[in-house]
């Protein structure tokens, strides 16, 4: 009998949480200082909040801020289920073992990666207060399962995300977890920029880029009034996409941009009109 | 009788049994013909009347017998109709006028056919055509139906039916351009020029603004083919090709340095050599330019203080500048004694309402006008009482408390200001609120459904003696214990419990006179089904009513009070909300807010229902005072960890919504029918 089967315990079990390795440049358009702004919180080891509407490129400037730091990045996509359980850790049986496996975020913790929390809002309050100790002075995760204090190194960084767009009062960040963070306001991009993002990773010509971003512009002018929010770039990539795939603009961007974006009729009938008359 | 249709031959021994044809040596043939296409039912119709109308005249029963034949066919339902007009004309005024008015009867409801398939009725169109504009860039556009197409730069009205086209895709399809055309007008500057001393020298008026608006809508057609290239093609096959006398001037006109000075150029040289009328084009509307010079000048000149008040702000703020105390208040730039580059990098840091009034002079002016960038003075403030004074006179009972009101122009309260009165709430038909569930059975069920749902997050207890689930964490404990010999816990299952939703939900709602009709009944009927789906959720809430009529008559109707079940009484007065005063709403929001801080809940939700801004009899509510002191109101609110959202029913979008609620916190709706419908699943979103 060994040491860990004594206590009932293995050692950590290093499988599910996926620490992604970017090897290649994922693309990113900077919008203004982010690209700064977060490199320097990265050095002092300050924790970073992404703010900003759905599909305004957080996720892939975390993925590129990950390859330009060279550190690996763990993603969580918080739900409402989401655990304290589910980001530390937990003991698994396996054969006649107990075996603790660490969740995403311990794992990230040990590996000195970027773990980013996506939609943090959607989380439990119970369970977004296992970052605290991770987001000041102390840097440090309590892993209290094992009786663990595990320090985090110097290249774990957290990173979250959160639309304010948001309109439940019951998800509003509590002061304490805000302020623990540098934030940044993301927007959809400048229309230049946006129409050079939307051509790149749509492949499509720049003057079908320029219409799309155009047509979003118009489509966020609704926001509030029809809409709960306007079109995002990602809609924007998707209907480049679909173009490029050799669908006619119109067609495309009734699938990919109004269809997804509203179900009453007047609202969908003024998108068409939209469409129609910027292609 | 069977359904078989009468063979040609069956009705013309039909006819001539009733009218005795063959006596007045009349053949049956023809009509019978005509009749064999006809559905059994319709030919027996056919032969029913002319029936009838034998037995006062052989003439008249073949007259509507021979027309019936031609007719019956177009006239389907309106047969009988068609035929009893007839006989009507036949005692008024005989044989000839019956002819006459039986065929203009078809004739008109030939015309209604048509018009219902393909016309296009305004109200069709206009949720849409809002929607439409409000997209596109500007200044907002309030869309009115009215007699004819025309804006007078803030107001868009279109009339209200269109047929020119040939189907109904198509005449909506005019109605969005027509539309486009005249917010084009307002975008690319048809009123920043002054039209009248060209306008002057045409001896008909009417006949030179139809030029200048078909002038303006070639210019303009090019303007929209910039940004909008498939809108601008669908106005070129709308109005088909220039016709040839025209082609050259609309190529000059579309060239991209264009402006409103070209079209009246243009007026000029073809009053040299004499003009006719304009060609008729369905999609050029008309031009007022006197209106909307008048209403442009307004504006500018209210947005232009807009802009010096907020300047004089911050010049305040900077503390260098001392736009206040200077007399001259020289522009800001110069004061702060340094060269701006840009001279509207002041703006940038300006609150939203004055980058709007700055964004606005831009589209009017082109340019922001100097004197705008000069801080106002120090505005004098006068107590407007009067009417006030006047009414309180007529008040013999004591207030049920005193609540301060914030008076922007002072920068300052008024202590004691409005005097609230908590009223009985006046009891309805309880019967009503029966009516309503019954009617939205289906929807109320569907609601709860989904409410259910949402009520609370199921909570795991660990470590339970029992429980729903088991409880690994503990079973590998006690697996674990057992092994090396110690004695494991018996607690080893996970029991789940609902955790409260701790939220309490005020909603206040508006019973301005302004409700009346449509939109209080859609808010009563909102009522009645927020309290059936909130009580499948189990949320604390209260519903309370406010109106009023001046400062000294703030009234609040408690319908729901948080400690009042939904029950008879809360029911009946839920039925009997209606219509009364005012919206004095900066003083109902302060007591209402005051009730719901007093609840125990984590979370408070404040949920006005309301259509329209804040108002109160005698101008000084109205407008931006009203919304100064609302917003003030609902800041406080704020502070004391309530949230605001406001469900607005207001046709003519609501402006000012955003500053009072701030982004993402209200909700307009178009049609008061549709609240029922969409208030449930706004609170479903709000408290999800
Ligand atoms: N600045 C940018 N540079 C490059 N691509 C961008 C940029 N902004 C947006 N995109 C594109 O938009 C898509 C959506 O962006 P992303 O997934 O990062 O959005 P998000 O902000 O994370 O949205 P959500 O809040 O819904 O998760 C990306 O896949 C990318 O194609
Ligand atoms: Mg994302």
């Amino acid at each position: 009998m060994n040491a860990s089967q004594a206590t009932g315990r293995a050692a950590p079990l290093a499988l599910a949480t996926p620490l992604v390795r970017l090897d290649s440049e994922p693309y990113y358009h900077a919008t203004g200082d982010e690209l700064e702004v977060f490199a320097a919180a990265a050095k002092s080891g300050l924790p970073v909040m992404l703010k900003g509407p759905t599909g305004c490129g957080k996720t892939r400037f975390v993925e590129h801020m990950a390859w330009r730091l060279q550190r690996p990045l763990v993603t969580v996509a918080c739900h409402d289920d989401l655990t304290t359980a589910d980001l530390v850790g937990r003991y698994l049986i396996v054969g006649d073992e107990t075996v603790w496996m660490d969740g995403p975020l311990t794992a990230a913790v040990r590996a000195g990666a970027i773990c980013y929390l996506d939609e943090i809002v959607e989380a439990r309050k119970d369970t977004t207060v296992v970052i605290h100790p991770l987001t000041d002075s102390r840097r440090a995760l309590p892993v209290e399962k094992r009786g663990e204090y595990l320090e985090a190194p110097p290249d774990f960084m957290l990173v979250i995300s959160y639309n304010p767009g948001y309109q439940s009062v019951l998800k509003e960040m509590k002061p304490s977890t805000r302020q623990r963070f540098v934030a940044l306001d993301f927007d959809y991009p400048e229309g230049d920029i946006e129409a050079r993002i939307v051509g790149h990773e749509g492949g499509v010509d720049d003057d079908t880029a320029k219409k799309l971003v155009k047509l979003g512009g118009l489509t966020r002018k609704l926001k509030g009034a029809g809409l709960d929010e306007g079109a995002g770039t990602r809609l924007l990539v998707h209907a480049a996409q679909l173009i490029a795939s050799g669908m006619a603009p119109a067609v495309a961007c009734t699938a990919a941009i109004a269809r997804p974006l509203a179900d009453e009729a007047d609202t969908r009938d003024a998108l068409d009109d939209l469409i129609s008359a910027v292609f | 009788m069977s359904e078989r249709k009468l063979f040609a031959h069956e009705l013309e021994v039909r006819l001539d049994e009733l009218l005795l044809l063959s006596l007045r040596q009349r053949s049956a043939a023809e009509p019978a013909a005509q009749l064999e296409a006809l559905p059994r039912a319709l030919q027996e119709r056919v032969l029913h009347w002319a029936g009838v109308a034998a037995q006062t005249s052989d003439d008249l029963g073949w007259l509507i017998a021979s027309l019936a034949a031609e007719q019956a066919a177009a006239l389907g339902e309106q047969l009988d109709d068609w035929a009893r007009a007839g006989l009507d004309a036949y005692d008024c005024s005989g044989l000839a006028a019956t002819r006459k008015a039986l065929n203009e009867f078809t004739a008109a409801s030939r015309a209604r056919a048509l018009r219902s398939q393909d016309s296009v009725s305004f109200g069709a169109v206009e949720g849409r055509l809002s929607r439409f504009l409000q997209a596109l860039d500007g200044r907002p556009l309030r869309l009115v139906g009215g007699q004819r197409a025309w804006t007078d730069t803030e107001t868009l009205w279109l009339p209200e039916r269109l047929d020119a086209a040939s189907d109904a895709a198509g005449n909506r399809r005019l109605y969005k351009i027509i539309a486009t055309l005249l917010w084009a007008q307002t975008r690319f500057g048809t009123f920043t020029i002054d039209p009248e001393p060209e306008l002057g020298q045409w001896p008909d008026r009417e006949r030179a603004l139809a030029w200048f608006a078909l002038f303006e809508s070639m210019r303009l057609e090019a303007c929209i083919a910039a940004e909008l290239p498939g809108l601008a093609q669908e106005i070129a096959r709308q109005r088909g090709p220039w016709p040839a006398a025209l082609a050259a001037t609309a190529a000059d006109l579309a060239r991209p340095q264009a402006t409103a000075a070209d079209s009246l150029a243009c007026m000029a040289e073809l009053r040299r050599v004499g003009a006719g009328d304009t060609p008729n084009f369905a999609h050029v509307g008309a031009l007022d330019p006197l209106a909307a010079r008048r209403v442009r000048a307004a504006r500018i000149a209210r947005e232009t203080a807009v802009l010096r008040r907020a300047l004089n702000v911050l010049a305040a703020m900077d503390g260098k500048a001392g736009a206040a105390k200077n007399a001259d208040y020289p522009p800001l730039a110069a004061e702060a004694g340094m060269q701006v580059p840009d001279p509207y990098a002041d703006l940038l840091a300006l609150p939203p309402a004055a980058q709007e009034a700055a964004k606005s002079l831009l589209q009017d002016l082109g340019a922001i006008p100097p004197e705008a960038l000069h801080a106002a003075g120090p505005g004098a403030w006068q107590p407007v009482d009067g009417v006030e004074q006047y009414v309180a006179a007529g008040v013999t009972t004591q207030p049920d408390a005193f609540y301060d009101e914030w008076d922007y122009r002072r920068g300052a309260w008024r202590h004691h200001w409005c005097h609230l009165y908590e009223m009985q709430a006046p009891v309805g038909d309880h019967e009503w609120v029966a009516g309503v569930r019954s009617r939205h059975a289906h929807l109320i069920r569907s609601v709860r459904r989904r409410f259910e749902a949402l009520r609370g997050e199921d909570k795991p207890q660990k470590r339970q003696f029992e429980g729903e689930e088991i409880d690994f964490d503990a079973q590998v404990e006690a697996r674990a214990d057992r092994k090396s010999g110690s004695e494991p816990s018996p607690r080893l299952f996970v029991h789940r419990r609902r955790i409260e939703r701790s939220l309490a939900v005020m909603f206040m709602v508006d019973m301005s006179g302004s409700t009346k009709g449509w939109v209080n009944d859609a808010e009563r009927e909102s009522l009645v089904l927020l309290c059936e789906a909130i009580e499948a959720l189990g949320d604390s809430y209260a519903i309370y009513g406010f109106s009023g009529w001046t400062r000294t008559h703030c009234d609040i109707y408690p319908i729901k009070r948080f400690a009042d079940r939904y029950d008879a009484g809360t029911r009946s007065r839920i039925a009997g909300i209606e219509a009364r005063d005012y919206t004095r709403m900066g003083v109902a929001v302060r007591h209402l807010s005051g009730l719901l801080v007093r609840q125990n809940t984590r979370h408070k939700l404040l949920v006005t229902l309301s259509d329209g801004r804040p108002d109160d009899y005698g101008d000084e509510y109205r407008g931006r005072y009203g919304i100064e002191d609302t917003r003030r109101a609902l800041l406080e609110a704020r502070e004391k960890g309530i949230r605001s959202y406001c469900v607005t029913i207001d046709r003519h979008g609501a402006d000012y919504l955003p500053q009072l609620y701030g982004p993402a916190h209200y909700a307009v709706i178009d049609d008061a029918r549709k609240l029922p419908q969409k208030i449930a699943e706004i609170y479903r979103k709000l408290t999800g």
